[in-house]
């Protein structure tokens, strides 16, 4: 941990709150299980539209009523923002590359997270895909860097 | 008598017909949902509940997707992974990622006894794997930074990037189901 800076002594309980409130919705939501999602995808089961969409509907109050009526952060001392990333190409190539994996394994990162949980061992074939996948997409980000203007601000 | 008798056939006639007609609702619901929808809307909240958490005592947003290349930076000196945004938050990204894992465990303990092993094929979930993480880095969010996140936020990139990752995965699975792969 030398690497971080100074955190509120109750900043990573937080973090452990937070990762487990959603690693049990994950894995009770079903998202845990690529049957469900490809379930989804192939319209046998419309589920997913609840889960994306009631969280969506959650966080939709949350980011539009902090950063209106808080003032700081209790933890951090920062100011509430919402999530508005730069639109470029990459947002595109990057969701289409993404749909396609999407749709071949049924598994997107948070999804994968709490499938192991769950005891799905069989899930680290696509931690191990998903590691070389962004490998891949960090190397050649690595390379082209100095061609590339620092536009890049937040990714998530 | 006899045309009172007629048009209460002439009504059972009707009703016969409309019937499956009024039934159809259910049962399209049925079929929409096989599994029922409680799970589904229960679960999503929580997932964005986990997320508001976070949010509230830190102000921070945290997506899933960025764990990925923050951990790398522990093992790989590539410039893209040593940028001290991501030094700065890998520490608490790889919490955030166990605390998920924990949490599904704990999922799995006090409702659903007995693990769950996928039946999809190993290479669907390496290969696709590798497109994800590709895809979600490229593409600056996953499900969770896109799709609840920026969703949650309103951006115009993260609604464009959703329609794009879902639509596409949509096609995606139907060239899938074409070719014969299940599961």
């Amino acid at each position: 941990m030398s690497s971080s800076p100074d955190r509120h002594p109750l900043f990573y309980p937080l973090i452990v709150l937070g990762g487990l409130i959603q690693g049990f919705g994950l894995a009770y939501s079903g998202m845990a299980r690529p049957e469900v999602v490809v379930d989804f995808l192939q319209f046998d089961d419309l589920g997913l539209v609840l889960v994306m969409g009631g969280a969506a509907v959650v966080s939709g109050v949350v980011f539009w009523a902090a950063p209106r009526f808080l003032d700081r952060a209790p933890l951090t001392g920062d100011v509430y923002t919402r999530r508005v990333k730069s639109m470029d190409r990459n947002v595109v190539v990057g969701g289409v590359v993404f749909g396609v994996g999407w749709g071949i394994s049924g598994i997107c990162p948070g999804a994968a997270y709490a499938s192991l949980g769950v005891g799905n061992l069989p899930i680290l074939w696509a931690f191990a895909g998903m590691f070389l996948g962004a490998y891949l997409h960090g190397f050649w980000r690595s390379r082209n860097s100095s061609a590339e203007s620092v536009s890049t601000v937040a990714d998530d | 008598m006899t045309p009172t008798h007629e048009s209460l056939l002439g009504v059972r006639a009707v009703a016969a017909q409309a019937a499956p007609a009024l039934w159809a609702t259910p049962l399209q619901m049925g079929e929409l949902f096989p599994r029922g929808v409680t799970q589904y809307a229960v679960g999503g909240v929580m997932v964005a509940a986990g997320i508001a958490v976070i949010y509230l005592g830190t102000a921070i947003i945290p997506g899933n997707s960025t764990f990925l290349e923050t951990t790398l930076s522990y093992v790989s000196g590539q410039e893209r992974f040593q940028r001290p945004r991501f030094l700065r938050s890998r520490d608490w990204r790889v919490v955030f990622a166990v605390s998920i894992v924990a949490g599904a465990a704990v999922w799995g303990l006090l409702l659903d006894p007995g693990a769950f092993v996928t039946r999809v094929q190993w290479w669907r979930l390496f290969f696709g794997g590798i497109l994800v993480g590709i895809g979600t880095r490229l593409g600056k969010g996953c499900t969770a930074g896109h799709g609840v996140c920026g969703l949650g936020s309103a951006s115009h990139t993260s609604i464009v990037n959703v329609i794009l990752f879902v639509g596409v995965a949509i096609l995606t699975a139907a060239v899938v189901q074409l070719a014969g792969v299940s599961p």
